[in-house]
């Protein structure tokens, strides 16, 4: 048991370091650092355009989408050199930020099913931020239950004819492609009538709006489509196979080992360690401690939880399911923890502005922000149902909608 | 980096759950239940013939000197297997001290008859309610005799020596407390079995008058090397703990696959799952930790403090959530006798305890942290 490079992955990590140092963005870097869950935009800069013009150098010099082949923009790395990477671009990697759901997902999904001269024309784009991609399967009538979406594909010659709704599509607002998910043929069960395409959203007939988070900020929107056109060669898969197509695209939703998720803790300790109580400095009070270490070892376990993986991508295995966990437990830890940090304020704890909040106020936007990761990428439960189906091996939930023709589903509750 | 057992380690896992599946069924472990023995004799036997006794004492030291890892593996199955007999008391404790503290000849002493099986050791700290403290020991020595009570002693009553923590300064402060081996055969020394929660693991009152006892490491260093002791096996009986979460979970599951009501398996209502969904997530934080404080023991790294709190605190409510929580999947059969779910729970709730509580803990840990911070 050891935490030591092998020879290849410390030359790597020097590789990857030295590049890192000579030329990432670093007046940028100390802010990126405190950044956190809800508060992530620059002072004086655009995220945006930081981002970007950070991909694009990485993508010059052969440091964007590590793993994908070099045909389409990536290196051919290894996944344990992918890690190794994104251990050195530290907080430099925050930039990455909104091109997780294109390199994460769309690109996958292309590379599995777009022909190759879409593949040779869009990828490279897309793993130089050039073009930002974002993914249109949630609808109003289809959150968890994804094959519920009613957005309606209808063939005419060569082209799709796209009507329908879009919702919580992040990112869509500077997006320049998506990947789409609809409905081709709703007389046979939900699963089986769906169809996949990527488009231009730009294409006429697209509108996107904000929506207003909970939260005051705008990171998704809604995406309308009123009579879009796709041309035939856009499919992404067969017609009636777009659940499947959709199933590589979730599947590489689980791509986040190493990249560490969000759990507060570093913040909550560092606060505690220098907030004077009444009584005497808060890490001092033993309520204090007892919640604190509740919160560390959770802390812990997913970090050494992830280093699990890494060590079986390292012997060139698959990682196990234990990596499952860690949205879930990041996700409603996050929650409490900036709770917890109001609540160490007292009164103030209420306070949000720069000005009259402790740190700025960044507990309080950590918690007007935190309800959303719970529900994001797959609900809590969701990902409950997943580890019990998946990796205890339960059986799934009795669907009553599993031989319905869509169209025969009820749709409304109490009526 | 290679953050995980090699292919020997879990080899010898897989051979020690092997031995005790045939050796240490729950039919065994009910015999101690059931008050007709103290302990397996017949199985301590077998842990010793196959060499788990001695795993990490020295082979110039009767031991099969391989190591913490080693010991870890096979204490992860003695957890899931719930093994009657006193190993953790003589291995985690006694044997941890005597490597850590003891003379040449203490050591040649003792540890060759804890590999062979022969003796039985325990380390005598707590008298009575409280957590480890330099203050709450009030147990005397003086030219080499000891005065007072120790309670709760873990296996205790089937011991043969002890490693006892007495105050041999005045004011309680650690470098007040200084450690004695006693034997626990001989005159001054009485022993009473006390009744407790988890009788498959003996606890004991012993009653020292005038006894006499040899010292083990220096005057006033009793407190430094009980808190290394207590690390260490703070990490070991975690994995004991991890062992047995993971067999609590893996019954749960069991059972709602095979249990059918309202028509079809429980384990497909989501409210059944998400619980084991959740007992699942809380073992693998447990064993992620766990692997941790491994990786520290066997280097005796500058991060075994933390790392062995984090272990400890992490096993603690990850077996303690599996254990209540397999009953609860279980309904009322799980809340018989004659299913094994309350041997799970006993257990879970004394090894919560034995080397001081989860409050315990996670003030060590966050001092741990604190200082590392500082630094």
């Amino acid at each position: 048991m050891n935490f030591d490079d092998t020879p290849q992955e410390a030359a790597f990590r020097a590789e990857a370091k030295a590049w890192i140092a000579a030329n990432a963005p670093k007046q940028y870097e100390e802010e990126l650092r405190k950044s956190s869950l809800g508060r992530t935009q620059l002072k004086d800069a655009n995220i945006l355009e930081v981002a970007k013009a950070w991909q694009k150098k990485k993508a010059d010099a052969g440091w964007a989408c590590l793993h994908w082949p070099k045909d389409y923009g990536g290196r051919g790395a290894s996944p344990i050199e992918r890690v190794i990477w994104q251990q050195e671009e530290g907080a430099f990697g925050k930039l990455s930020a909104m091109f997780i759901i294109g390199h994460g997902m769309c690109g996958p999904t292309m590379m599995a099913f777009a022909r190759e001269e879409h593949k040779r024309h869009y990828l490279p784009p897309l793993a130089s931020g050039e073009k930002i991609w974002c993914q249109l399967f949630s609808e109003p009538a289809g959150g968890s239950d994804v094959a519920g979406l009613r957005t309606r594909a209808e063939k005419k010659g060569d082209e799709w004819i796209i009507n329908g709704q879009k919702i919580w599509t992040s990112g869509a607002h500077y997006s320049d492609y998506g990947i789409l998910l609809t409905r081709t043929d709703p007389t046979v069960p939900k699963h089986k009538g769906l169809t996949m395409f990527f488009l231009d959203m730009k294409s006429p007939g697209v509108e996107v709006r904000p929506i207003k988070q909970a939260s005051g900020q705008s990171d998704f929107n809604e995406v309308y489509f009123t009579d879009v056109k796709i041309p035939d060669h856009q499919r992404l898969g067969e017609v009636n196979d777009g659940w499947n197509v959709s199933l590589t695209t979730l599947m590489n939703e689980r791509m986040s080992i190493g990249a560490g998720v969000a759990t507060g803790f570093p913040e909550l300790f560092d606060f505690c360690n220098n907030l004077m109580l009444e009584d005497g400095p808060a890490i001092e009070d033993r309520s204090v401690r007892s919640r604190l270490a509740h919160y560390a070892v959770k802390a812990s376990g997913l970090k050494y939880t992830s280093m699990r993986a890494i060590s079986a991508l390292s012997k060139g295995e698959r990682p196990g399911p234990e990596n499952s966990i860690g949205k879930l437990v990041a996700g409603s830890m996050i929650q409490e923890v900036a709770m917890y940090a109001l609540d160490l304020q007292g009164a103030a704890g209420v306070l949000s502005g720069p000005e009259d909040a402790e740190l700025a106020g960044k507990f309080q936007a950590m918690l007007l922000r935190a309800p959303g990761t719970r529900v994001e990428g797959g609900t809590d439960e969701i990902m409950r149902n997943i580890i019990a189906e998946r990796v205890l091996g339960l059986p799934g939930d009795i669907r009553v909608d599993k031989d319905v023709p869509f169209n025969q589903i009820p749709t409304k509750g109490r009526v | 980096m290679n953050f995980d057992f090699s292919d020997e380690q879990k080899q010898m896992r897989d051979e020690a759950r092997k031995f005790l599946s045939e050796q240490c069924p729950p039919k065994a472990v009910r015999t101690v239940l059931d008050g007709k023995a103290a302990y397996d004799k017949d199985l301590w036997k077998g842990l010793a013939e196959m060499g788990f006794l001695g795993v990490a004492i020295p082979e110039q030291f009767g031991g099969a000197g391989a190591g913490h890892l080693e010991l870890c593996v096979i204490a992860e199955e003695m957890g899931r297997a719930l093994a009657p007999v006193p190993f953790s008391s003589t291995v985690y404790l006694a044997a941890e001290a005597l490597m850590l503290a003891g003379s040449d000849a203490q050591k040649q002493k003792w540890l060759p008859k804890i590999a062979s099986g022969e003796a039985i050791g325990t380390l005598a700290l707590f008298e009575g309610k409280g957590n480890p403290s330099p203050k709450a020991i009030k147990l005397t020595a003086s030219s080499g005799a000891l005065n007072g009570t120790k309670k709760p002693v873990p296996d205790g009553a089937i011991a043969d020596f002890a490693v006892v923590a007495a105050r041999t300064g005045s004011i309680g402060r650690d470098a007040d407390i200084s450690l004695f081996l006693v034997d626990l055969k001989a005159n001054g020394v009485e022993v009473k079995d006390l009744t407790n929660i988890d009788p498959t693991r003996g606890q004991a009152e012993l009653t020292f008058t005038n006894a006499k006892a040899e010292p083990l490491g220096a005057t006033g260093e009793g407190w430094g090397i009980i808190t290394q002791v207590l690390d260490r096996a703070a990490v070991l009986l975690a994995f004991e703990q991890v062992g047995g979460a993971d067999r609590a979970l893996e019954m749960g599951r069991d059972y709602a696959l095979d249990r059918i009501a309202f028509g079809r398996p429980i384990g497909s209502f989501q409210a059944v799952k998400h619980i084991l969904a959740d007992m699942y997530v809380s073992a693998t934080l447990a064993r992620s930790n766990c692997y941790y404080g491994a990786w520290a023991l066997s280097t005796n790294a500058a991060e075994l403090p933390e790392a062995a709190a984090a272990a400890r605190i992490s096993a603690t409510q990850a077996f303690q959530h599996c254990a209540k929580n397999n009953i609860q999947v279980h309904g009322g059969m799980g809340f018989t006798w004659e299913f094994d779910c309350h041997m799970y729970y006993r257990r879970a709730n004394a090894t919560a305890l034995g080397l001081g509580s989860l409050s315990y803990w996670e003030d060590a840990l966050i001092d741990r942290m604190r200082k590392k911070n500082a630094a």
